[in-house]
């Protein structure tokens, strides 16, 4: 079984965003990127399913540039066997991102293609449902547990109030959740393995495909700031401040 | 403009994001079609039609629907759009997993989780977790949308009296099928639409200490939330996570037990009205939010806030 796993590079989640003075968007030069937090999940994912012996090959892929390349190292490195950068200097947003991966689906012809549910800088949790919605597969989102079946998958999702269970026809696409698994690091010894294993370049314009994004960013401002608070001395001035000042209890 | 709702219900009646949606819908400015799709979702239909400002309920009461399966209930969708201008629905778990589904269907862009409307074609969206906010216009000939409930009043519901209509189901796609659920059961106020939310962290140390924080939520009539970390460690269910990647809430009051207030986390609730942080360490972030700061150990804290409020 052939497995697709989605790596987008973006601004690691540890760093304090600062949203640019000309309004155009947010600092991210010099700024430290990684993979996101969630396509981490889902490699490892495709990894442990590699390990029982269901899935035979991981292909990662990421969109965008030349950059990602290390992105897909990291993917590499924790056991993902090659790696596909589609390269672009332009904006890509979800939508056309979905059809680049329809075009790859169509080439690679995957049995599950793992993304993450959001990409923590657009966090648009779009993606993997569009591309679904595409190929016309199923869609299994914001997943907790995979389980692979003969031509179907049982897959256990994080709900409004709490977890459900579906049962969807292979192939399909998955967007794992934060619960799904914990992520290994990649050891020394796999770094530098990952470092021959092949990575095929592809330029973005050679797909054909139509990636003119749809939304015009007008602005990116900074959030309203919160007034700063008070440090109450005890428990009996806080009930009271509560219950005569903010008079919310 | 004509806007379609999909309404988030329980059968019984509408949920308060599809309240919240009503309202981003009314900013848009137009005529508000709202659909009710569910298996036995007849009493919903008919608490939807109470709904000030909606024009027209369909109701699709159909075995195909009762779990919302993307594949089929996408299709649906699909099928009604082109007599729309927008397309809302709560961003809650139905519409993130169906509505991006829908947006590439139409081969349009989708608008995720807007906290603002500018104007028909212009909204207003956080990303990197609300630390920065996006205003963003679309050229598309349908809108779709899903709306973030915290960030907009409810509309009144209870004096409107529209039609309800009859919308037949469509077909079975037969990609997906419900296998079953495990939900958490509560007696309190929804999370999302509480006046009170009462949240513990790692710092509550184990899911027995965790008990604390459902006395002080029952004490003050409110919800309970976890940080990650605290659902991560099994002392809370996964639907209590507040934050980027959990629920969005926004209450009167917010009161942060154990929590250090990353930025993960303050996506979730920087927006609440009064944010109360009990934490031992007082360089933990959430005190930069917070409007009432108590540093102290939450073991001596907690028991006697119970004690001074059952005063
Ligand atoms: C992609 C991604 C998405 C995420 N999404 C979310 C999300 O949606 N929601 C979320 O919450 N997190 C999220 N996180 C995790 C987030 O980064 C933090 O790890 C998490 O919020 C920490 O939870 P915490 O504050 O409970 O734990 P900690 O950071 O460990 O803080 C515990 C706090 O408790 C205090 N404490 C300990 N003992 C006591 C005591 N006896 N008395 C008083 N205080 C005490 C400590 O001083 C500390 O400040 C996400 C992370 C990633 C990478
Ligand atoms: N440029 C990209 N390259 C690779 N994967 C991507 C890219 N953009 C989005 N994805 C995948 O889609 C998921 C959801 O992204 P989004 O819909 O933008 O929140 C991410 O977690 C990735 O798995």
């Amino acid at each position: 079984m052939k497995v697709l796993v989605a790596v987008k590079r973006v601004v690691d989640y540890n760093v304090k965003i600062r949203v640019k003075a000309d309004k155009t968007g947010v600092e991210t030069a010099n700024v430290k990127m990684s993979m996101n937090p969630f396509d981490e999940i889902a490699v490892e994912e495709a990894v442990r399913l590699k390990e029982a012996g269901t899935v035979t090959e991981i292909i990662a892929v990421s969109i965008g540039p030349q950059q990602c390349q290390e992105t897909i190292r990291t993917a590499l490195a924790m056991g993902a066997d090659r790696g596909i950068l589609v390269k672009t200097d332009d904006e890509v947003q979800p939508l056309g991102i979905a059809k680049v991966f329809k075009a790859l689906v169509e080439k690679e012809a995957p049995d599950l293609v793992l993304m993450g549910k959001q990409a923590i800088d657009d966090d648009s949790n779009q993606t993997g449902q569009m591309l679904a919605g595409l190929l016309g597969w199923p869609q299994a989102t914001f997943l907790s547990k995979v389980a692979l079946g003969d031509g179907a998958a049982t897959m256990t999702r994080e709900v409004d109030g709490g977890l459900e269970t579906i049962e969807v026809k292979m192939p399909c696409v998955g967007t794992v959740d934060l619960r799904l698994n914990t992520p290994r690091y990649a050891s020394l010894p796999n770094i530098m393995k990952a470092k021959k294993k092949p990575i095929e370049t592809l330029e973005l314009d050679s797909l054909g495909v139509d990636t003119a994004p749809r939304l015009t960013t007008v602005s990116v401002d900074e959030p309203p700031a919160r007034q700063a608070g008070v440090v109450v001395p005890d428990v009996a001035t806080l009930v009271d401040k509560l219950r005569n000042e903010a008079k919310v209890i | 403009m004509t806007i379609l709702v999909i309404a988030d219900h329980d059968n019984t009646s509408v949920r308060q994001g599809t309240l919240a949606t009503m309202t981003a819908a009314a900013a848009i400015g137009g005529d508000v079609t709202m659909l009710v799709a569910g298996e036995g979702c007849a009493a919903a239909a008919e608490d939807a039609a109470k709904i000030a400002d909606v024009s027209k309920v369909l109701c699709c009461d159909s075995p195909l629907y009762a779990h919302h399966l993307a594949e089929s209930f996408a299709a649906l969708i699909v099928g009604l759009a082109k007599d729309y201008t927008h397309v809302l629905a709560p961003a809650v778990t139905m519409g993130k997993n169906t509505l991006p589904r829908v947006a590439a269907l139409l081969d349009v862009a989708m608008l995720s989780d807007i906290s603002g409307v500018v104007d028909a074609d212009t909204f207003i969206r956080p990303i990197y977790a609300g630390n920065a906010m996006a205003t963003v216009k679309s050229g598309d000939a349908v809108k779709i949308i899903t709306v973030r409930g915290a960030s907009f009043d409810k509309v009144a519901h209870g004096d409107g009296t529209a039609p309800v209509e009859t919308l037949a189901p469509g077909e079975d796609p037969g990609l997906s099928s419900f296998v079953g659920q495990e939900l958490s059961k509560s007696e309190r106020p929804e999370l999302t639409s509480a006046r009170v939310v009462i949240s513990g962290g790692r710092g509550m140390g184990s899911a027995d200490n965790f008990h604390h924080i459902e006395k002080l939520a029952d004490q003050l009539s409110g919800a309970v939330g976890a940080s990650r970390a605290a659902v991560d460690a099994g002392y809370a269910p996964n639907d209590f996570q507040v934050g980027q990647t959990g629920k969005i809430v926004a209450p009167e009051l917010y009161v942060a037990v154990g929590i250090s207030g990353a930025i993960q986390h303050l996506a979730g609730m920087k927006d609440s009205k009064v944010i109360v942080a009990i934490n031992k360490d007082e360089e933990a972030p959430i005190f930069q939010v917070a409007d009432y700061g108590l540093v102290a150990d939450l073991f001596e804290a907690v028991p006697a806030l119970e004690a001074e409020l059952a005063k």
